[in-house]
């Protein structure tokens, strides 16, 4: 069903991944970094203090050979809706610096406009958001790999994953040229989606019939993450194993699954 | 009349006189003070509004100065014989040299100009390195294809009367933070009389809150961040 704001058709930008085919490999995040102009350090062992908008986790079933298993799964910015677009960063940031946007789904972070309090940090339950805690210095020459459609950050800001948000300006320039309302599904697919060799993660409007993700969050073994906290998120996640779809919240023990509320 | 009685009005005469004197070097020295005041005010003021715009922006020069009109006369499509929108929908802007070859491959006229920019551009083969007016900060989306086709806007409601100009006026960079002046206006108190006198955010939003584009924003009830933010 689509929904519309003041006549005007919205979209719902969203994500299937299948754990099931994700191989862990990293694609995504690499992609992901290059993309978007991600910095980084020359020393990066103090992980706290790395960026990276996409991050594949590791998860285990806690369990002894031959029962252990383990999945991974990577984890953008999870785009909250929470209700009526009061997403947990939304709601708290000071600055206006980040915002829920109902025409595509997308929470938006300006760097121009943050001044770092981290608040978002804080109130983000994915750990999706990053602080720039050095001016970004690329070795000498990659300065020209960097993509023009991005910005780069500069110390003291936050940022985290867009949805490649720069993409979808792109497709909406190319719609506009040929007379076109909406822009079609593959005109705007995110740089995480393109790489992964698996064909794990799935990008589309989930409020549009015609998209794949429209039927693929309605597979039975969908669930998202942390559901219970009331986020609503965009990224669904789909996995054939209970221990994984358990591992995406905090159950007790002797607490059955609940079903993704699509 | 006794004699106290002159004294007494001696005694006040005097005292009146002596006021009177008083007040008269008192008005004095305030109108030394307030012409102090004035002169300081005219001086700041002049510093302000005429000394420190020159300061702040450094001029430079085009590196060959296009005439817009001559152009216009021999081009068929107005401004978008040379600034075009590529197949993917952004936009071109400055023409790169390879479209200027396409008329100037050998010098046409006997203009000085054109006879520069055929032997230090043309022949060398170098691009032009154009000063960009309207060059936004980095952190800027805008969407030429946006305005112009699907909203049909024209060119100049942004850019001004550029296509009716004869020469370059001098780019003027911030030298503070290296943007045009364009963006700020000419006017260093911001004022402004037409559409195009300023590029900043608030000229922008001006426009598009008038227009009701899209209502998406959750924070400000207004267009969402990411329309015009990369």
């Amino acid at each position: 069903m689509k929904q519309e704001h003041g006549g005007v058709v919205t979209q719902k930008y969203g994500m299937v991944v299948d754990l099931d085919l994700c191989t862990g490999c990293g694609s995504c995040m690499v992609a992901c970094m290059a993309e978007n102009n991600v910095p980084f350090r020359e020393d990066e062992t103090d992980k706290l203090k790395s960026i990276t908008w996409m991050r594949v986790y590791k998860l285990t079933n806690g369990k002894h050979y031959p029962e252990t298993d383990i999945c991974y799964l990577p984890r953008p910015c999870q785009h909250c809706e929470g209700s009526h677009g009061h997403s947990p960063c939304v709601s708290v940031c000071p600055a206006t610096a980040t915002d829920y946007d109902n025409q595509t789904g997308i929470v938006s972070q300006i760097y121009t406009r943050c001044f770092g309090c981290r608040y978002c940090m804080g109130a983000c339950p994915y750990h999706a958001r990053y602080f720039n805690w050095y001016d970004p210095i690329w070795p000498e020459g990659m300065e020209r790999y960097l993509n023009p459609n991005v910005s780069p950050r500069m110390r003291g800001v936050v940022e985290k994953c867009s949805f490649c948000f720069h993409r979808y300006q792109a497709a909406k320039d190319k719609a506009h040229l040929d007379g076109q309302k909406e822009i079609d599904e593959d005109a705007y697919q995110t740089a995480c989606t393109q790489a992964c060799p698996a064909g794990a993660i799935t990008f589309g409007d989930l409020d549009n019939p015609n998209h794949a993700v429209h039927e693929l969050k309605k597979q039975p073994d969908t669930f998202r993450l942390l559901e219970k906290l009331g986020t609503n998120t965009k990224v669904y996640y789909v996995s054939s194993r209970e221990w994984v779809r358990r591992a995406g919240d905090n159950y007790l023990k002797t607490e059955g699954l609940k079903k993704a509320v699509l | 009349m006794s004699e106290i009685d002159d004294k007494t009005q001696a005694v006040s005469e005097k005292a009146v006189s002596s006021t009177q004197g008083q007040g008269r070097e008192d008005g004095g020295s305030g109108g030394v003070i307030i012409l102090f005041f004035i002169v300081g005010l005219v001086a700041s003021l002049v510093v302000g509004w005429v000394l420190f715009p020159k300061l702040l922006y450094s001029q430079k020069k085009q590196p060959i100065d296009f005439n817009h009109t001559l152009h216009n006369t021999l081009v068929g499509n107005g401004c978008e014989s040379c600034h075009s929108f590529r197949e993917d929908g952004s936009y071109s802007g400055v023409p790169k040299l390879a479209q200027c070859i396409e008329c100037h491959e050998e010098v046409q006229s006997s203009n000085p100009e054109e006879i520069r920019f055929v032997e230090q551009y043309v022949k060398k083969g170098i691009e032009v390195p154009w000063l960009v007016y309207a060059r936004q900060p980095d952190c800027v989306f805008f969407s030429h294809a946006a305005h112009v086709k699907a909203a049909k806007m024209d060119c100049a409601t942004c850019h001004g009367p550029i296509g009716e100009s004869e020469s370059m006026k001098p780019y003027q960079q911030n030298r503070i933070t290296g943007y045009s002046r364009d963006i700020w206006g000419e006017n260093i108190g911001g004022f402004k009389k037409n559409t195009w006198d300023r590029m900043k955010m608030d000229d922008c939003s001006e426009c598009h809150q008038k227009k009701k584009v899209v209502v998406g924003s959750v924070q400000t009830q207004k267009e969402g961040c990411f329309v015009c933010h990369k």
